[in-house]
């Protein structure tokens, strides 16, 4: 079953709903991946609760103009009218009050939606029965998705996707320095406002799939997991995409193959799956590859700390060092240095003498700096560097030649 | 309007929702100034998947269970929050957004795979709440106040939301000063030997109370709207602390007692027969506060140059 709906077998309509997820998770993903770097995500959440108003008030006028309440461009117009209101307080609000981002957004998110649900429960009370889409906006509703909705999705979000890649270079200087941009003649405010912007016709394009509630996600946890994977940012936005579009089309897939799926919030678990797993196993930037980096880094210590001590004749009662040396054939499992031992622990005590000349000349400023107790000279200095060092620590004083 | 019909069918409400709003706007205080007041917003998606798995578990639609499970999923999504912030070292802005919808839409889901067609559990309740169905049937007029038999009557809603009520307010008292000093200046607390993260949680603890208790009451979108719209008016009204809080509990007491009235009987005045959300009204009314403050309040202008 669920092979058949990612094949694309399972109907006309189920069809539709895959491919319009999936590019709306593209479209979502490219164009989240702005608003998550200038560091404002839940600019989308504000985005998103403030469509409500404007979907009912569209439904309203169109009620009253005797035509169909549904009709879905019109709410969709409506809802981008009153998110755009919406919008422009929230900046309105962080730029001449005093108030903080997060509380702009709070504010016009409880606001506008509070005043939605007014709405809704007027049109509740005007015209029995007919509102029975308008829940639907909610939480999504894909199952009476038409060719023309579709077609709707399919424009909107091209439209968005072109504006992203036409302004992607102004959009990710604003991102990751806005005073550099605001020097170079840059209007700061306005391309911020274009990014937002762009989040809204994400958000007002995918109300239909995912719903009002449910498209926050999609704008934000793609971007999120694109960063783990790499730190550039035209890498981050098309892995942003893929990973959108993946989910979109992984997530109506699965809500087609199985009764009672709704399927904006299997989308959303979907991606957050695969946010899970690039944040346990993404390269540099995962958890595992943390931890595997902390325990990289605790051996070094340990079998410095190790040869060290061999070399000046101590006792070594740490196990875990005595462990490392014995793996490492340089010590027997009492804590005597062998062969090998010897000679590694003879070569880390002379560096660490060579370290000492480094740090106390003033010639070596620029290497000095790099100590951290760990790094081989040999990374730091040229052979002649060291010769020179030797030369000036000498050779074993004492000993008869 | 005459006693005997206010009191049983207005003034619970009225109270409830006045109570909830000051419960919800003391925490929000801190929560604004701290730049967490978001924070709200996420506990009060999260109520969502919590008392759908309250309901899968005990299999029915009672006051405890269900609050007991919108506090351990609002518990669950702040350490999932923090896990995910240090974990994957992302803002908390970008974290939260993928916490708290995550765990929202696993709630829709939940909801949806169960059989709870047969009793009254949909996502609907959980945003707007039912506030204007918490009536006091065994009032008959003023005189029900100070009768003991009429008072048993009354919604426990009304109890609960008052209880939270104390328990925020006697917070906000008793750790005032320490309050005060790490939401201005966190360092200062931390070397005169504060436990400043364990304090922070804590506020985050007691606003999730009030954020679950108020829920219950008057859903979400209240919740929200608490939490963030009276402390924010208060903040471009005053630049004193104790001000702002005043200012906060009148705006909000203020935005409960119009917005309910504007509910009840605005579309009646309108020509209207049926009454709107009180829940969504209320919210409504807080934010042409703010807008008033915004406008016209007198320390509404920021000081030093704007955050870019």
């Amino acid at each position: 079953m669920l092979w058949e709906a990612l094949f694309l077998q399972l109907g006309y309509n189920a069809t539709l709903v895959t491919l319009g997820a999936c590019f709306l998770g593209v479209a979502a993903g490219v164009t989240g991946t702005f608003l998550f770097l200038r560091k404002r995500a839940l600019v989308s959440d504000a985005i998103s609760h403030a469509t409500l108003p404007g979907v009912a008030l569209a439904f309203i006028v169109m009620v009253t103009f005797g035509g169909d309440g549904r009709h879905l461009i019109g709410l969709l117009l409506g809802s981008a009218a009153s998110a755009g209101i919406g919008l422009l307080c929230v900046s309105w609000l962080t730029r001449y009050t005093r108030l903080a981002e997060d509380a702009a957004i709070g504010a016009v998110l409880s606001v506008f939606f509070g005043f939605g649900i007014v709405l809704l429960t007027i049109i509740q009370s005007m015209s029995a029965g007919r509102q029975a889409g308008l829940e639907g906006f909610l939480l999504g509703s894909t199952a009476g998705m038409l060719w023309s909705d579709a077609i709707v999705i399919l424009i909107g979000g091209l439209a968005t996707l072109a504006l992203v890649l036409a302004f992607r270079r102004p959009m990710s200087l604003v991102a990751f320095d806005p005073e550099f941009a605001a020097a170079n003649g840059m209007n700061v405010a306005r391309i911020d406002l274009l990014i937002m912007g762009l989040a809204m016709a994400v958000t007002v394009v995918g109300l239909k799939i995912v719903g009002l509630i449910l498209i926050v996600a999609m704008l934000i946890i793609p971007p999120v997991t694109a960063r783990f994977w790499t730190d550039r940012t035209d890498h981050v936005s098309l892995i942003s995409g893929i990973v959108g579009g993946v989910s979109g089309y992984v997530g109506a897939g699965l809500s087609a193959s199985a009764p009672n799926v709704p399927t904006g919030p299997i989308i959303v678990l979907v991606s957050f799956a695969l946010f899970c797993v690039a944040l346990f196993f993404a390269p540099n930037r995962g958890v595992l590859a943390a931890v595997l980096r902390h325990f990289r880094f605790q051996h070094r210590v340990h079998m410095r700390q190790g040869l060290l001590a061999l070399a000046q004749g101590q006792p070594i009662y740490e196990k875990l060092t005595l462990r490392l040396l014995q793996r490492a054939g340089l010590a027997r499992p009492d804590g005597v240095a062998t062969e090998a031992g010897r000679a590694r622990a003879a070569k880390a005590l002379r560096d660490e003498k060579r370290w000492e000349v480094v740090r106390a000349d003033q010639a070596f400023e620029g290497a000095a700096a790099l100590y951290d107790g760990l790094r081989e000279i040999e990374t730091v200095l040229t052979q002649d560097q060291i010769t020179e060092i030797d030369h000036r620590i000498g050779g074993p004083a004492g000993v008869p030649t | 309007m005459n006693g005997a019909e206010f009191v049983p069918l207005s003034l619970p409400p009225l109270l409830i929702g006045v109570f909830a709003a000051i419960a919800c706007a003391l925490p929000g205080n801190f929560l604004v100034l701290r730049k967490q007041a978001l924070i709200g917003d996420a506990i009060s998606h999260v109520v969502l998947p919590g008392i759908v798995v309250a309901f899968l578990i005990t299999g029915s639609v009672s006051t405890w269970p269900m609050m007991i499970g919108a506090a351990g999923a609002s518990i669950i999504a702040v350490v999932l929050i923090e896990a995910i912030r240090r974990l994957g070292r992302i803002e908390p802005g970008a974290a939260m957004g993928v916490a708290f919808t995550a765990m929202f839409a696993a709630g829709v889901l939940l909801l949806e795979q169960s059989d709870t067609s047969s009793v009254h559990l949909d996502v609907e309740h959980a945003l707007y709440g039912n506030l204007e169905s918490l009536i006091w049937l065994d009032a008959l007029g003023w005189q029900s106040l100070w009768d003991p038999v009429a008072l048993a009557g009354l919604p426990p809603e009304l109890i609960r939301m008052s209880a939270t009520l104390v328990a925020v307010s006697a917070f906000v008292w008793i750790f005032w000063r320490p309050l005060k000093i790490s939401t201005f200046d966190e360092g200062f607390a931390r070397t005169l030997g504060m436990r400043t993260n364990l304090l922070g949680l804590a506020l985050v603890a007691v606003a999730a109370i009030a954020a679950v208790a108020a829920f219950d009451a008057v859903g979400s979108i209240i919740v929200i709207a608490m939490f963030i719209c009276p402390p924010a008016a208060a903040r471009l009204m005053t630049n004193r602390l104790e001000a702002q809080i005043m200012w906060s509990i009148v705006f909000a007491t203020l935005s409960a007692v119009l917005g309910y009235l504007a509910a009840g009987f605005g579309p009646q005045m309108l020509g209207f027969s049926n009454a709107v959300s009180a829940a969504g009204m209320i919210a409504t009314v807080s934010g042409l506060i703010l807008a008033l403050t915004a406008v016209f309040g007198p320390c509404r202008k920021r000081l030093g140059a704007p955050a870019v």
